[in-house]
């Protein structure tokens, strides 16, 4: 897909709270031991994998979406801007001209094709990026600012400031947010492969059919991962096997799990049950690395 | 009327457990809308019989006409969303990249591109095994969670809630503090929080209530999984303390909770200490309602 | 005095729309000419994204002194509104336009 040797792997899930962002932390910082890796925090409206690590060397970039400034002395209220804008992010008021930063989609049509040059386009803040290097880790993590509800052009801009990073990792985890509307899609678009984490439960179950529905509508390779293993019945690992998909690892149920994720402490070098589960996918991703160079 | 809606910011933190077992509590006064549209599993414990099922449609979504397009390409210039792409020759719409800006149809030299009303996916009108009215929908794959849906299954459960005269509209809410969540706020007189003791339960409740804050609503708490960590548990307690926002209850880690998940069940429904909780819990949230 | 109601009807005897943005109809009142006048707002009604700010453009345009509404409209409607020189006036759901019309009368109906 990217042929830039380069290996991107989302983690994704249908329902939230499946675990993907202790499999993201865990694997990243298991990954790094060995080699440079970038864990990217793509759930933009609650991003939490930064909270696994130390907050040291944090550089801080804000993200801006494109916004018309309405040029009240250039206007003519002729109207057009009000026309072509689908979102109703601009109208016009009598004598005078709204433009409603939230409603924007950033498309340009009401800018470009004024005929008086009069909503030129500027910068409006929507969130920010942090960007730290912890050894051989890099991660990157976007927040949406609050009251701001488009999470997929911050997306979109987290993907684009790790395309122009200058040290980019052989491999790059990507924590997607949970569910399976436009966000989730924004955020797999560039991945290479997809692990979609689930637990064995009736919820588990049925929100992981609809992530895999997702994947094979847009044509995603993916596996996967049950979290919780135990915890609940045997219909996940049933229905993953009548319907073909690949299940790449298995983490069991353990309340000491709950408990280090809960004070945001990376499990994997005591839990050997989790490590072994990694050990697992680290092998996946050297296959998957191989055959996507 | 009243409207409380269960809300929770990280996801997984037991919402719609909590949200389906305060619906059996409340039986026979209630109608049930699962506005959690992108992982909707109220129906797993409501098992819903569908009296009635529509399509939804949401935006709008652009088409090329391959007869009239005379392949020049402008519509990939201005296209900002990457959504138009030329193959083989021919000019063709990727739909889960295009935002419906309907950019292209205006500088379209032929007319070759129209614009068309977009499915998102199914809405339903229910009877819940309570007996009570239930509204529910289904998006499709990686479908638009605007917050058009969540405002349509609010606006059924709202007519439901008239024409079987029930006084309570009790609404899951989506994760998350964007579109959806803000869409589902509109006419709520109550919020439940349902959080856990996490480092992530705590983060995402913080920047769930400065939203709640914009909107001047009220809400109360209830912290799931309450014995997984005592720091991080006390840590909300205050948090919320600080805020107004007043404790309404705390569950413990139980394999129950799970368990009734499987037979398709509340965690109301079997004689457990869950149930004794939720009985408190569900005193506490009438009395607020009621002096509201 | 010009009065535009948020309305789920057509008449005097229907029911306000408690919803701003995506009301099935806006419904003027000239208390000059004691006419009714009745815009259809479902094109809105059906749009995706921005019903609040669409809605506020229209009624813009029917120039009302008054607005009666039910839930009020959200934040961005508001911010449009507030330019409009026009008294809002709140919580009139579950009422008739013409019951609400009356509390308005009597200054029964909550300013917003």
């Amino acid at each position: 897909m990217t042929n830039t040797g380069i290996f991107k792997l989302a983690i994704a899930s249908g329902k939230g709270g499946t675990g993907k962002t202790l499999l993201s932390t865990n694997l990243a910082d298991y990954l790094a031991q060995k080699q440079a890796v970038l864990l990217a925090d793509m759930d933009v409206e609650e991003p939490n994998d930064a909270l696994f690590f130390d907050a040291e060397n944090k550089v801080i970039t804000p993200q801006y979406k494109m916004i018309p400034d309405w040029q009240s002395d250039r206007c003519t209220l002729c109207g057009d801007c009000t026309r072509h804008c689908k979102f109703h992010a601009v109208i016009r008021l009598g004598d005078f001209v709204m433009v409603f930063n939230e409603l924007c989609h950033s498309c340009y049509a009401c800018s470009d094709l004024c005929p008086e040059q009069a909503l030129p386009m500027k910068p409006y803040r929507m969130g920010e990026t942090s960007h730290q290097l912890l050894n051989q880790l890099q991660l990157v993590e976007s927040r949406l600012d609050v009251g701001q509800e488009q999470a997929v052009p911050l997306i979109y801009a987290t993907q684009k400031y790790i395309r122009e990073l200058e040290n980019k990792p052989a491999i790059q985890i990507l924590d997607c947010p949970p569910g399976t509307s436009c966000p989730v899609v924004a955020a797999v678009d560039e991945a290479d492969f997809v692990l979609l984490v689930t637990e064995p439960t009736p919820f588990g179950l049925n929100d992981l059919k609809l992530a895999v529905d997702t994947m094979r509508q847009i044509d995603k390779a993916f596996a996967v991962v049950i979290n919780r293993q135990g915890m609940g019945d045997d219909a996940v690992e049933n229905w993953c096997e009548n319907e073909g998909v690949k299940i790449a690892a298995r983490i069991p149920y353990d309340r000491q799990l709950a408990e280090q994720y809960a004070a945001a402490k990376l499990a994997w070098r005591k839990n050997t049950a989790l490590r072994k589960a990694l050990e697992e996918l680290a092998v996946l991703i050297q296959q998957k690395q191989v055959q996507y160079a | 009327m009243r409207e409380i809606i269960v809300l929770s910011g990280k996801g997984g933190t037991g919402k719609t457990s909590v949200t389906a077992a305060l619906g059996v509590l409340a039986a026979g006064k209630a109608v049930i809308a699962d506005c959690d549209l992108d992982a909707a599993n109220m129906h797993l414990l409501m098992q819903p019989e569908v009296l009635k099922k529509e399509a939804f449609f949401s935006g709008e979504l652009a088409e090329i006409d391959p007869e009239a397009c005379i392949n020049c390409g402008m519509c990939e210039e201005v296209c900002h969303f990457d959504a138009v792409h030329q193959d083989a020759e021919v000019y063709d719409i990727n739909p889960l990249r295009c935002e419906g800006c309907g950019y292209c149809e205006v500088v379209c030299p032929t007319n070759a591109i129209s614009m068309h009303v977009r499915r998102s996916g199914d809405f339903f009108v229910s009877t819940a095994r309570t007996g009570d009215p239930m509204a529910h929908a289904h998006l499709d794959a990686g479908a638009d969670n605007s917050g058009k849906l969540v405002a349509k299954v609010k606006e059924e459960a709202k007519r439901l809630a008239n024409q079987h005269q029930r006084d309570l509209i009790l609404v899951d809410g989506a994760p998350g503090i964007g579109c959806p969540v803000v869409s589902s706020l509109a006419g709520v007189n109550y919020v439940v929080l349902v959080t856990e003791p996490s480092a992530s339960g705590l983060h995402d409740l913080k920047r769930l209530v400065e939203v709640l804050q914009q909107f001047r609503l009220q809400a109360g708490c209830i912290i799931n999984k309450a014995d997984l960590n005592h720091d991080q548990a006390e840590a909300i307690r205050t948090f919320c303390f600080e805020n107004g926002i007043e404790m309404i209850g705390e569950i413990p880690y139980d394999t129950a909770f799970t368990a009734a998940m499987i037979q398709g069940k509340t965690i109301v429904e079997s004689d457990n200490q869950l149930k004794q909780i939720m009985d408190k819990i569900y005193i506490s949230i009438q009395h607020k309602i009621n002096v509201l | 005095m010009r009065i535009a109601f948020t309305s789920a009807g057509t008449s005097w005897e229907a029911q306000i729309d408690p919803r701003f943005g995506r009301t099935a109809y806006l419904v003027l009142f000239n208390e000059e000419t004691a006419q009714l006048e009745v815009h259809d707002n479902s094109a809105v009604q059906a749009d995706a994204h921005g019903a609040g700010t669409a809605t506020a453009q229209r009624i813009y345009e029917l120039h009302p002194d008054v607005l009666i509404t039910g839930n009020g409209p959200g934040d961005t409607a508001s911010k449009a509104l507030k330019n409009l020189h026009m008294r809002i006036y709140v919580e009139a759901h579950n009422m008739s336009l013409k019951e609400a019309y009356e509390k308005y009368k009597k200054q029964e109906l909550k300013a917003l």
